[in-house]
């Protein structure tokens, strides 16, 4: 007899495990690693513990209402009579039970407006504007000095316990920023600018990714919140806001040369859509590639950003990703080498 | 009368899965080399009454394909075409709406203008564009000029409308009619 409800208790904790990993992680909202986050999951237990109750309620109601003997059948009661005593108890419950209601939703009303101005930036906020595109991030840094403004994408770099303003803006569909473990999600719509905040609190990296539906390769478009340490964070804006090295000799012939992979760069249609601050490339349509070599990940979070990945990616972005907007460029495996090369050099 | 309900289920059937069709999005398309489309002709003349030989199949199943139409009218932003031929109504290019063609209006002709450049400013797209691309771009401006079947075609984007799209319209004062007062002012 005792056999059966071990079995059952090692099946539940065989199986609760799994589940519960998707506690943890980078991309969690039960991992609350920001202020707004922590809001949220304490919002989401507590929803979940009062609705479980609830339920628990109902589910005994039910389970009495179904058991319990049936009582014996009383005369009938003239349907006429006015029970005028049993009246006012039901008027005297039921008046008190919504006055009781409307009493605590007054309160609640009023603890989300502290809980809201709780949340209101306090310190210096740092303004990013994120514009989403059919499948990846551009993050602008805005500053009010414009020498102080870069591009990069996919990857946001803030530093902890300051406020974050993002600037979400859309250049072709709907899309939705949801990085789970910092804040809650927000769309990205064309034509509207939306407005997200978040705060950091602790140093990590944290994934997000596209939260609407945007075509093909939605699942595709992730980025990295990357927290650091306030000083961490300003000697890595100093190195983006760089310009790269520049030896593109226009007149220069292909072979030999040291600069052959960013000729190929500007001549082969790479420069038609990618920027290389300080260099001639200086297309909009595409990720800037200033410090590609910086960053951790490529294609919005589709491949690690190594150099087998990146010549991977290069030689055939649509088997990696169909349907993206990077064509497959006709090169030759030199070619490709150097360009590789090239690439890996922009730190 | 129950003999032809098969019949009908079968003609419903049909009907139900006819749905399912759909166009089909060649994110690979055939590797297109745009140096073997060679010289194209801009004259259909030849000394001796001949027509030159013009491949007058290319591009067939580009502007067909609403797909690659679409994605030759991001390229037209992207690649800048706005910069001279703003949106196909030109500017310091020719516009590309009209039934003037100054280098002919044929798949060939408009991808052949692309690839070499023409005189007096446009650019020659055909080293740093792959072929297909070159090709969804060329089948795009067909578009502009009306060459391509409608149910492919893509519209106007919203910018281009007189009026802003139903759900962004903003009631203006100034365009809400105001009861008359008094006599209509003079002609």
């Amino acid at each position: 007899m005792t056999e059966r409800p071990l079995r059952w208790l090692a099946f539940v904790s065989a199986a609760l495990p799994p589940f519960l990993t998707g506690c943890g992680g980078s991309q969690s909202a039960l991992n609350p690693q920001g202020v707004q986050a922590a809001r949220l999951a304490n919002l989401f237990w507590l929803f979940t513990g009062v609705c479980g109750a609830i339920w628990v309620l109902v589910m005994i109601a039910l389970a009495i209402a179904i058991f319990r003997r049936p009582r014996a059948q009383h005369h009938s009661v003239d349907p006429l009579v006015v029970d005028v005593q049993g009246e006012r108890t039901m008027a005297i419950v039921v008046g008190s039970l919504v006055s009781l209601t409307a009493l605590i939703l007054i309160a609640f009303t009023f603890l989300s407006y502290l809980a809201t101005r709780g949340l209101a930036a306090s310190g210096e906020p740092l303004s990013i504007e994120v514009t989403g595109y059919q499948w990846w991030w551009n993050v602008r840094y805005e500053n009010s000095d414009p020498t102080q403004v870069f591009d990069t994408a996919n990857e946001i770099h803030v530093p902890i316990g300051r406020p974050i303003r993002i600037d979400l803006r859309a250049a072709d569909v709907i899309h939705s920023f949801w990085a789970p473990t910092l804040t809650g999600k927000q769309d990205l719509i064309p034509g509207q600018d939306n407005v997200l905040w978040f705060t950091a609190k602790r140093v990590g990296q944290y994934r997000g990714q596209c939260a609407e539906f945007c075509g093909w390769q939605h699942a595709h478009m992730a980025f990295l919140v990357i927290a650091e340490k306030e000083a961490d964070f300003q000697a890595w804006r100093a190195g983006q806001i760089r310009s790269a090295n520049s030896t593109f000799d226009p007149d220069a012939s292909l072979a030999g040369k040291p600069s052959q992979g960013e000729h190929i760069f500007m001549t082969r249609g790479c420069a038609l859509c990618h920027a290389i601050r300080g260099t001639d490339a200086g297309g909009r349509s595409g990720p800037d590639l200033t410090h590609l070599a910086s960053r951790r990940a490529l294609a919005a979070g589709t491949l690690p950003n190594t150099k087998q990945d990146l010549l991977a990616w290069i030689a055939d972005p649509q088997s990696i990703k169909p349907g993206n907007k990077m064509p497959k460029v006709p090169m030759d495996r030199s070619e490709l080498d150097a360009l590789i090369e090239y690439l890996r050099t922009l730190q | 009368m129950r003999a032809y309900a098969p019949l009908a289920i079968f003609i419903g059937v049909t009907m139900v899965l006819s749905a399912c069709k759909r166009e089909h999005r060649d994110f690979e398309p055939d590797k297109v080399d745009v140096a073997k489309l060679g010289p194209v002709p801009l004259v259909n003349l030849e000394p001796g009454g001949h027509t030159p030989p013009k491949n007058l199949e290319a591009g067939k199943d580009f502007e067909q394909n609403a797909y690659h139409l679409n994605q030759g009218k991001a390229l037209f932003s992207a690649m800048n075409c706005n910069g001279c031929h703003s949106n196909g109504g030109g500017g310091m290019g020719p516009a590309l709406m009209d039934d003037v063609w100054i280098y002919g209006s044929d798949f060939v002709n408009i991808a052949a203008s692309i690839r070499d450049g023409r005189p007096n400013g446009m650019p020659s797209f055909g080293r740093a564009l792959p072929g297909e691309t070159l090709f969804e771009l060329a089948a795009y401006v067909r578009a502009l000029g009306g060459f391509v079947p409608t149910n492919a075609a893509p519209s106007r984007n919203d910018s281009l409308q007189a009026a802003p799209g139903e759900n962004r319209t903003q009631e203006n004062p100034e365009f809400v009619p105001k009861p008359p007062a008094g006599n209509p002012p003079a002609p």
